[in-house]
Parts: C-alpha cells; structure tokens; sequence
C-alpha cells in the first residue's frame, strides 16, 4: 500500500504531533507515505471566502502533482484539506467551467490534472484498507479502561460522507474499540469546535470548545480523540481562556494516531504526546487494577 | 443616546436582481426553493451570536435585500460546519452561499472594518499567494496586529504553552515553485475579465 502523502500547513506547524504520530503508525502497518513533492496550501476555509475558483485552483495543484507523481491515491490527514480536496473534486464534475478554469491555470505552469486523483483520510484507510483485524493483530498495549470520548467534528463527514455516516460516523469508535478502548458515547462527535472563531470571535468561539469539553468529561471521559489539528489545537491550547470564563475543564485532546501508536507500543516521545499544553499520560500497568477517579483529572 | 431603526424592510431597501443572481451561482440554485422552516437556525451553532440568523439571511437574499446581508455580521460568523447544508429538507447548500455572501462583501467593501474575520481570509489569502503555504503563528500575529494588539497579550499564557511544546514556529514555511501560485491566480482572473 503506497499513497501520496498531503500533510498540508496544520500538520508542519500548530497540529505538528498529528505527523509525528501519524508517520510512525503507518509504517507500523506497512502503509508507505510519500510526501507529495513541493504541494501547496489546499486553501482552507479561509480561502472560499475570498475566491471559490481561485480555491479551487489552489487545490487543483496538489491533485495534479499527486496524478503526476504516480501514486495516485491523496492521503490527507487534516479535515480541511481533506474537505477542500474533495469540495473540489466535486465541483469539477458538477460544473465543467470550473474544471476548464482550473485547467487553464495549471496549463499556466505547466500542469494537467485528468480528474482521477481519490482523496483519502487516514482513518478511511485504516478501516477499509488495512483492515481491524491487521491492526488488532499488532496491539502490544490494548488501552483497556481508557476511557475515550469520539470527536469528529465537523468537515470530515460534512457535507460528503466519503466513508462514514454524515450524521453518527462510526470508523473512529470501532477502531478506538479494536485498541482495547472503552468508547463513550459522545452526542456531540460532529458538533463544530467553532474553527478560527476561537481567535477571531472568542465570544462565542470558547464557548463552543467549553460545550465539547464540558460534555466529554461529564460522560466520564479520560480524553478526547480528534482527527483534526484544528480540533486538536481548539480543544488543547485554549484551555486558559475556557478556564478563565467557565472554570476548569482540563481534558486532554489527543489524536486518534497517537492512541494508535501507544496501543502499538511505540514511545510516547516518538508519537508527539509532549505537544499538548493539557498533557495525556497513560499507563497501562494502571489499566489493571480499578481507576482512581482522580486519575481522570 | 438610545438608537431608534424601524425593524421591517421596504420594498425600497431592495436591490432588484440580487437574489436572482446569487441563485445563478453554481452551488446556490436550489435558494430558490427554501420553505423558511428554520432548520439551518436550529443547528447552527452560532445563529445565538448573529444579528440574522442564517434562515432570515436566506429569506433576505432571495428577497433582493443585499445591503442587509452583506453587511450582516452572520456571514461572517458561519464557521462552515456544513450541519446546516447536510439538515436542510430542501437540499440548499446554505454553507456554500454564506461563502458566496462572504465573497460578494469583500468585494464590495462592505464588511464591518476591522472585524477580524473577514481580515483573517484577506491576510490569509495574501500569504498564500506570496508562499504557497501558510505559517500559522505568524498569520495569527498579522491578524492580531491588525485588529486588535491588546487581545494578543491577552493571549500570552498560550503563548507560553506553545513555546513550552514546540509549536511556536516563526519560520516561512514556502513552496520551491514559488512562481507557480501567483501564476495560476493571475491565470483564473484573466480567464474570469476580472
């Protein structure tokens, strides 16, 4: 198995512990990633609100080098890329003009993107093309007793359920529950970490982190999983402003990568655990005897 | 001193056509057929911080009520979660129009100034056309500096954190190619007349 391998802006800057865990997890698997060779911003949200062809465009480009590359499958990790990418595969084939703009401005540095590049999150991967069993089989350290609440959030599965359920996606729960975890039942797995209105509008941005955190930890969870740096940072780093206005909810955010990598038995210092401002700490001896409540905290 | 505006619009606020139009964009057609039922203002979750709510936005932008809305603070507050567009009965990709909305107001210069949001996607899009790629935390300082520099020291313990965890990178992040996006930018405006 051979993807290309889009980790876009995110995974070399704020969500850097998503790559670091994700690289050593897909080997562990036999899964090769080959960094797509000089890709550039998929545009993210920011972007559509300038200019829909131009972001499309944009996107374009990372399709045509993932074509031109030769392993046509696009593997990206973040939801936005992964939304974007596939926004944009959609309009082509919706909009012919779209697509012929597009390909004027690749024909412009020397590009031609034919329409076939598939776009892939790493989760669809791991549930459809590695398989539960092969990952089961290489669990050394089941996670027996975490307890993990299953966060989605929003652009993954909306507006195109690719491969999970656009209203209860699921992959992510029976993977967690094939590590050995206890999945908790989290009502609010798609529900928006209000993206950048934690910066832009804090009002109502922290809010909306203080729901998800709030409600995670009020159904028993050790932890939140995320597929998503965007999530991921929402959730971790503004921890001191959902403190300062609505107490304390310190729950620590991980990527579902990173529990993939500790279930493996890879070292904590390879999968990027010492990123988090709310540090997650495991330990399976633990595991065995009943969990002190205060272990949650 | 206590602000008195009349709260119905008149057939003369409206700007005849605007609704047509925006329903001629690709993505935006099926606006055409909303029954106001109010689920896109149900899920949304931020319509509690919006001046309109994205149901109202809906009614005004097929009313022809262009001024309202691009010049309503919800455009900018949609967060493009998309729970609206995958509930809506009637199928109207409500994200893809608050992003149309979002356009129209940029380029007409009507979005409320320094509201950061709006400065966020300009800022954003300039790095990208100069880079490729964006360097998250020195988007974050532009954009702070930009509208409001007190927040940012408001900010500093995750300043701290970030630091703390490795995560504060100043460095450009560029694509070798570095021509090449500028080049397709300029080559989609031409194609458009713009």
């Amino acid at each position: 198995m051979k993807y290309s391998y889009f980790p876009g802006c995110s995974l070399k800057g704020l969500g850097r512990a998503y790559e670091e865990s994700l690289l050593p997890v897909m080997k562990h698997l036999g899964v090769e990633l080959q960094e797509l060779e000089d890709w550039n911003c998929c545009g993210a949200t920011a972007y559509m609100a300038v200019d829909e062809a131009k972001a499309c465009v944009l996107a374009a480009r990372n399709l045509a080098l993932a074509e031109k590359s030769g392993n046509q499958q696009l593997l990206a990790p973040c939801a936005a890329c992964y939304l974007v990418l596939n926004k944009t595969k959609h309009y082509f084939e919706d909009y012919p003009a779209m697509k012929a703009t597009a390909d004027r401005a690749l024909n412009a540095i020397g590009l031609r993107y034919s329409g076939n590049t598939p776009v892939r999150h790493p989760l669809d991967v791991l549930l459809n093309d590695v398989g539960l069993e092969a990952i089961k089989q290489k669990v050394a350290q089941p996670l027996q007793g975490l307890k993990v609440a299953p966060y989605y959030g929003c652009q993954l599965v909306r507006p195109y359920s690719t491969f999970d359920d656009q209203y209860n996606p699921t992959t992510m729960d029976r993977l967690l529950e094939t590590l050995g975890a206890t999945v908790v039942r989290y009502p609010l797995k798609t529900k928006c970490c209000g993206g950048s209105l934690t910066g832009t509008v804090p009002e109502a941005g922290i809010r909306l982190v203080y729901i998800l955190l709030h409600e995670a930890k009020k159904r028993g969870a050790d932890c939140l999983a995320t597929v998503c740096p965007l999530c991921q940072f929402n959730l971790d780093a503004y921890h001191s402003q959902v403190t300062a206005q609505y107490g304390p909810v310190l729950l620590p955010t991980v990527y579902f990568t990173q529990l993939l990598g500790l279930a493996f038995g890879l070292p904590d210092k390879e999968l990027g655990l010492n990123r988090a401002a709310i540090p997650f700490k495991w330990r399976p001896a633990a595991a065995a005897a009943p969990r002190p409540a205060a272990a949650v905290a | 001193m206590m602000e008195i505006q009349r709260t119905i619009k008149y057939d003369a606020d409206r700007v005849k056509g605007f609704g047509r139009e925006v329903m001629s964009v690709p993505g935006c057609e099926q606006l055409e057929s909303c029954i106001q039922c109010g689920t896109c203002s149900g899920v949304c979750p931020l319509s509690i911080y919006m001046d309109y709510t994205p149901r109202q936005v809906m009614a005004l932008t097929r009313g022809d009520f262009k001024n309202e809305v691009l010049k309503s603070h919800t455009i900018w507050l949609c967060a493009s979660c998309y729970a609206c567009s995958v509930e809506c009965p009637r199928e109207i990709r409500i994200t893809d129009i608050m992003y149309e909305l979002k356009q129209r107001a940029i380029r007409a210069g009507l979005y409320p100034k320094r509201f950061p949001i709006p400065v966020l996607a300009r800022e954003f899009s300039e790095m990208v056309k100069k880079h490729g790629r964006i360097t998250e935390m020195l988007l974050v300082m532009k954009l702070f500096l930009k509208t409001n520099p007190l927040a940012a020291m408001g900010n500093w313990r995750m300043g701290i954190d970030l630091m703390k965890t490795g995560r504060l990178s100043l460095a450009t992040e560029k694509i070798k190619q570095h021509g090449d996006i500028a080049r397709m930018l300029d080559a989609t405006d031409a194609k458009k007349g713009a």
